[in-house]
């Protein structure tokens, strides 16, 4: 199933990503107060969705594979992690190259971006534990654990900045009623949102196969699978 | 009962454990959570006396005065109950401006002026481009006469 879904996943994402940021850079009109700074928003907004999604995936799979011991879903968790950490750096990196003109400062110690680096350190933290573990299904299991524990981070970073006073700003399409945020500037939001969630699925497959024949690397299938193929 | 039913309650214990013990720890943390206070809150006397804490509020429409030949820039904010004064020497960010979301980082001199070292810009939520914003600004004019 994944030699056939990731490769539609990886064009879709291309495409859509390729369409976004010409609609980002070249046809969305400048904001009136930040003028063109504003359209980091394009890479921004996207990455620190797909942080705090990529993070669900790697949980919910993770608690899958502990509860009903499933092998695919711990590999599925662990080919997560690194594009999760990927992408809450970019968050964190272009929050703060827009941060600096804008606010006036690279970083500072507010709810939604501790909480945000938080959420890295969990999926260092994650990775570190899957590779200091030799025994797989320890690993697995270790790792899953504090995957579910680490899931308590997310409603934090999404609702910081409701709960709390913070310098970042509140959201701005996942509110209910109306976006504040004009359409022609939306769209290639929307555009470069659908392509960095295509972009991930993409990898979640790739990396996840290339995890499982890994970890399946001695196995009498795989031998089997090679054998006949070469 | 199945051992997979056991490990599917252990984890839900689990994380409803860890959820209560994190909203605890927030509930007692929140004071400090709290990135700044408002200028009612200052009236009030939260923010802690003799200490460095930081407010917020709007910059107050035509409160912002310049001394001439010095960094020196004085401006009230407000949050639409209560102003607070405040005076800052230093480079002001690209979004500071009248009626812009501010927050000033410092210490109340004499009970009644915040002397700030730091000054923010809070930026909203609202993107829109400048003819958007004219149009809005206009009908807000029209709609006042």
């Amino acid at each position: 199933m994944s030699t056939t879904l990731a490769p539609w996943f990886g064009w879709l994402a291309l495409l859509l990503i390729v369409a976004g940021t010409i609609g980002g850079l070249f046809l969305a009109p400048a904001d009136y107060q930040q003028g063109d700074g504003f359209r980091i928003i394009y890479v921004h907004v996207p990455s620190a969705w797909l942080s705090m999604f990529a993070y669900v995936v790697m949980a919910s799979s993770a608690a899958v594979g502990l509860i009903w011991r499933i092998k695919l879903c711990h590999s599925l968790a662990a080919a997560a992690a690194p594009v999760g950490a990927s992408f809450t750096f970019l968050a964190l990196a272009t929050g703060s190259i827009w941060g600096k003109p804008m606010w006036g400062t690279w970083w500072v110690w507010d709810a939604r971006l501790t909480a945000e680096l938080v959420l890295l350190f969990l999926y260092f933290g994650y990775m570190a534990l899957r590779a200091a573990i030799d025994d797989e299904n320890r690993a697995d299991r270790a790792s899953a654990l504090l995957a579910i524990i680490g899931v308590i981070n997310i409603p934090i970073i999404k609702y910081s900045v409701e709960w709390w006073n913070t310098l970042h700003q509140p959201a701005t399409i996942s509110k209910i009623g109306k976006p504040s945020i004009d359409t022609e500037m939306l769209i290639p939001l929307l555009l470069m949102w659908l392509g960095f969630t295509c972009y991930f699925f993409f990898l979640l497959l790739v990396r996840g196969r290339a995890e499982i024949l890994s970890r399946e690397r001695n196995k009498q299938w795989l031998k089997d699978a090679l054998g006949a193929t070469s | 009962m199945k051992s997979r039913h056991q490990r599917l309650i252990g984890i839900g214990l689990v994380l409803g454990g860890v959820a209560l013990g994190a909203t605890f720890l927030l509930q007692a943390m929140n004071e400090n959570i709290l990135y700044y206070y408002s200028p009612s809150q200052v009236a009030a006397g939260d923010p802690p006396e003799g200490r460095r804490f930081r407010v917020g509020g709007l910059v107050v429409d035509g409160s912002v005065k310049r001394e001439p030949g010095d960094m020196k820039v004085s401006f009230e904010l407000t949050d639409n109950a209560e102003l607070v004064q405040v005076s800052y020497a230093g480079i002001l960010p690209d979004l500071f401006r009248e009626g812009q979301g501010i927050i000033a980082h410092g210490r109340m001199e004499n009970g009644s002026v915040f002397e700030a070292d730091e000054v923010l810009a809070k930026h909203d939520e609202n993107y829109m481009p400048p003819e958007v914003a004219d149009s809005l600004k206009q009908v807000h004019a029209g709609g006042g006469q």
